[in-house]
């Protein structure tokens, strides 16, 4: 195992992470996209810490796991509220600001 | 060492092809549990990346969390047919295709062939490090983590009034 081949791995998450972004309708689809993004970059930067033996790299990662998990909880009840109101669940039949 | 490359490798592939499954399946909660898949296994190879910590937080808070509140969402939704789940899938593809691409120099530039240090798993040490010099961005996470309980709360309850 080598700094070298976890970036690559990284990197190949974090394009199948964009890809599913991009593509994908659901708007709970395109967060679980988004929650792959995240965990490539924690990935990375984990490795890297681990590579130069660097404490902090590991808190960064800490710190990131909660912030996503706070914003997958604030993505969730954005969608409850698209969900009920709107009664919309996929992304591009929400296009109410396209000029 | 035959025997870590072997792991890792196969840890890779469980990794790749959860991912796969989150972007390819129709049924949300497949994808979900392709997440979850895909995040126990990035655990197990923080735990050979000599950070024990890190993996349990990522089994205990990320993985059951994230899992719990997205299948709370599903369920609470009941939407998970899913008869079109892609629209333009090949610009998309086009697109992540090229900024994998344009990021593999990276691994290349960062990453040497030599073992990392390690050194990760004082916990100890880490905890004095949170309190003592990454005290501030401690404080202003637990600020984000009270300001998101509020907000979803919020957002959730919002309907329920007008």
């Amino acid at each position: 195992m080598t700094l070298e081949r976890i970036l690559i791995l990284s990197i190949v998450l974090f394009a199948i992470g964009l890809f599913g972004v991009l593509a994908r309708r659901h708007l709970i689809a395109i967060l679980l996209s988004l929650e792959l993004m995240f965990n490539a970059a924690n990935l990375a930067i984990l490795g890297i810490a681990w590579h130069r033996g660097c404490l902090a790299g590991a808190l960064i990662v800490l710190f990131g796991i909660a912030i996503t998990v706070a914003e997958v909880a604030i993505g969730l009840s954005l969608f409850l509220l698209a969900e009920r109101v709107r009664g919309v669940v996929h992304a591009d039949e929400l296009s109410d600001l396209r000029g | 060492m035959i025997v870590a490359d072997l792991l890792f490798f196969i840890l890779a592939a469980v990794m790749i092809a959860g991912a796969l499954g989150v972007v390819l399946s129709r049924s949300l909660y497949r994808a979900a549990f392709c997440l979850a898949a895909t995040l126990v296994a990035s655990a197990v190879v923080y735990l050979a990346l000599t950070a024990p910590l890190i993996a349990a937080v990522q089994i205990l808070l990320y993985t059951g969390g994230l899992l719990t509140l997205v299948v709370f969402a599903l369920v609470v939704s009941g939407s998970t047919d899913n008869p079109q789940p892609w629209r333009r899938p090949v610009p998309a593809l086009v697109v992540a295709v090229l900024v994998g691409v344009a990021l593999m120099p990276i691994a290349w530039q960062v990453g040497g062939t030599g073992a990392g240090r390690g050194g990760l798993d004082d916990g100890v040490e880490l905890g004095v490090l949170l309190f003592t010099r990454y005290l501030v961005p401690f404080e202003l996470l637990s600020v984000l983590l009270l300001a998101a309980i509020f907000g979803a709360l919020t957002v959730a309850r919002r309907e329920r009034q007008a």
